[in-house]
């Protein structure tokens, strides 16, 4: 798989970049020492390691550096994708807002697609019961009010795959 | 595993940002009022149960490649085999099923536009069903975590 940087907002990434997404994508050596302990791995100054990751931070290719907690592990057994019809000239404002409410995890515009798919604003809540998912989503409808003609919520029944982003040598590609 | 108050501060804290320094974990250390050996080992621990994913990076998948939600409503019957050929399908990083018409949603990703396009082509020829494609058109609030309500977790 290679790195396209067609697309002009795309930052470039140099091969130690890409090196260095590989050797961290599962996550950041737990040493005192991290950046050195990766230096060693790829043949790097640790000072040079840690300044091509905050190059990446700085460029958005890294969204964020993190101890992300798996939420079902937590005991979020419930999660839900409400999804919202939303008028088209309050999307923008109700999705910032649906967006801020401190139990949203994401929250995005996407197509609808008629008549298949009437639902264009997605957010996603996590709880520990149907019920505590369905107070929720009734918050939501509340904010938006007017401005929503329908939802539902898709609550997820099995995690069949989940994997972070995955870079691979060019060479592994077929 | 039993989370302890520092545990759950750990998490507090750096579930949306860790600090990218020199000594990130020494500087956790500080602000936690514990040694650096605490935190590594506890940030281990909460690795090898599974209740952190992982401490590290999140990459922004469109500044590596594109990417996007897509979905399709399989046949009850035919779920498992559907679910299955969308895992072995190249670029798929996120598989969940739903309780809805449309059952499967997934993630596809690609180097670029072109890829991912074909690639959603290749695989609804072969699944011989339509393929809802979902790119995100705006991020209001983009996969930054949320508020943990430790007092309602069992």
């Amino acid at each position: 798989m290679s790195i396209s940087t067609s697309k002009s907002e795309q930052a470039k990434l140099t091969e130690q970049d890409r090196e260095l997404i590989m050797a961290t994508q599962e996550g950041l050596p737990l040493v005192s020492d991290p950046w050195g302990e990766l230096g060693r791995q790829l043949g790097m100054r640790a000072e040079d390691v840690l300044a091509r990751f905050q190059q990446m931070q700085n460029s958005g290719v890294i969204r964020r550096v993190a101890a992300v907690p798996d939420h079902y592990k937590l005991g979020y057994r419930y999660n839900g994708m409400t999804v919202w019809d939303v008028s088209d000239s309050a999307i923008s404002e109700m999705g910032q807002r649906v967006g801020d409410l401190p139990f949203v995890s994401h929250c995005y515009r996407r197509p609808r697609h008629l008549p298949y798919w009437s639902f264009n604003l997605f957010a996603m809540v996590h709880g520990t019961s149907r019920e505590e998912v369905e107070d929720k989503a009734r918050q939501i409808k509340d904010l938006l009010g007017d401005s929503c003609a329908g939802n539902t919520i898709l609550y997820s029944s099995a995690i069949l795959k989940k994997t972070g982003l995955r870079l691979r040598k060019q060479k592994d590609t077929p | 595993m039993r989370l302890d108050t520092v545990d759950k501060q750990l998490i507090n804290h750096y579930q949306r940002n860790l600090p990218v320094c020199e000594r990130p974990y020494q500087e956790m250390a500080s602000n936690l009022g514990i040694s650096e050996d605490e935190v590594i080992s506890r940030l281990a621990t909460l690795q090898s149960h599974q209740v952190l994913s992982r401490v590290g990076p999140v990459f922004e998948h469109s500044q590596a490649g594109a990417s996007l939600l897509a979905a399709v409503a399989a046949p009850p019957e035919q779920m498992d085999m559907v679910a299955a050929r969308i895992n072995k399908a190249p670029g798929v990083n996120h598989n969940y099923a739903r309780e809805h018409t449309y059952n499967l949603w997934f993630v596809m990703t690609a180097p670029d536009e072109d890829t991912l396009d074909e690639r959603l082509d290749e695989l609804e020829h072969h699944l011989k069903l339509p393929i809802l494609r979902l790119p995100m058109v705006e991020g209001y609030h983009i996969d930054l975590g949320f508020d943990i309500d430790w007092d309602a977790l069992p």
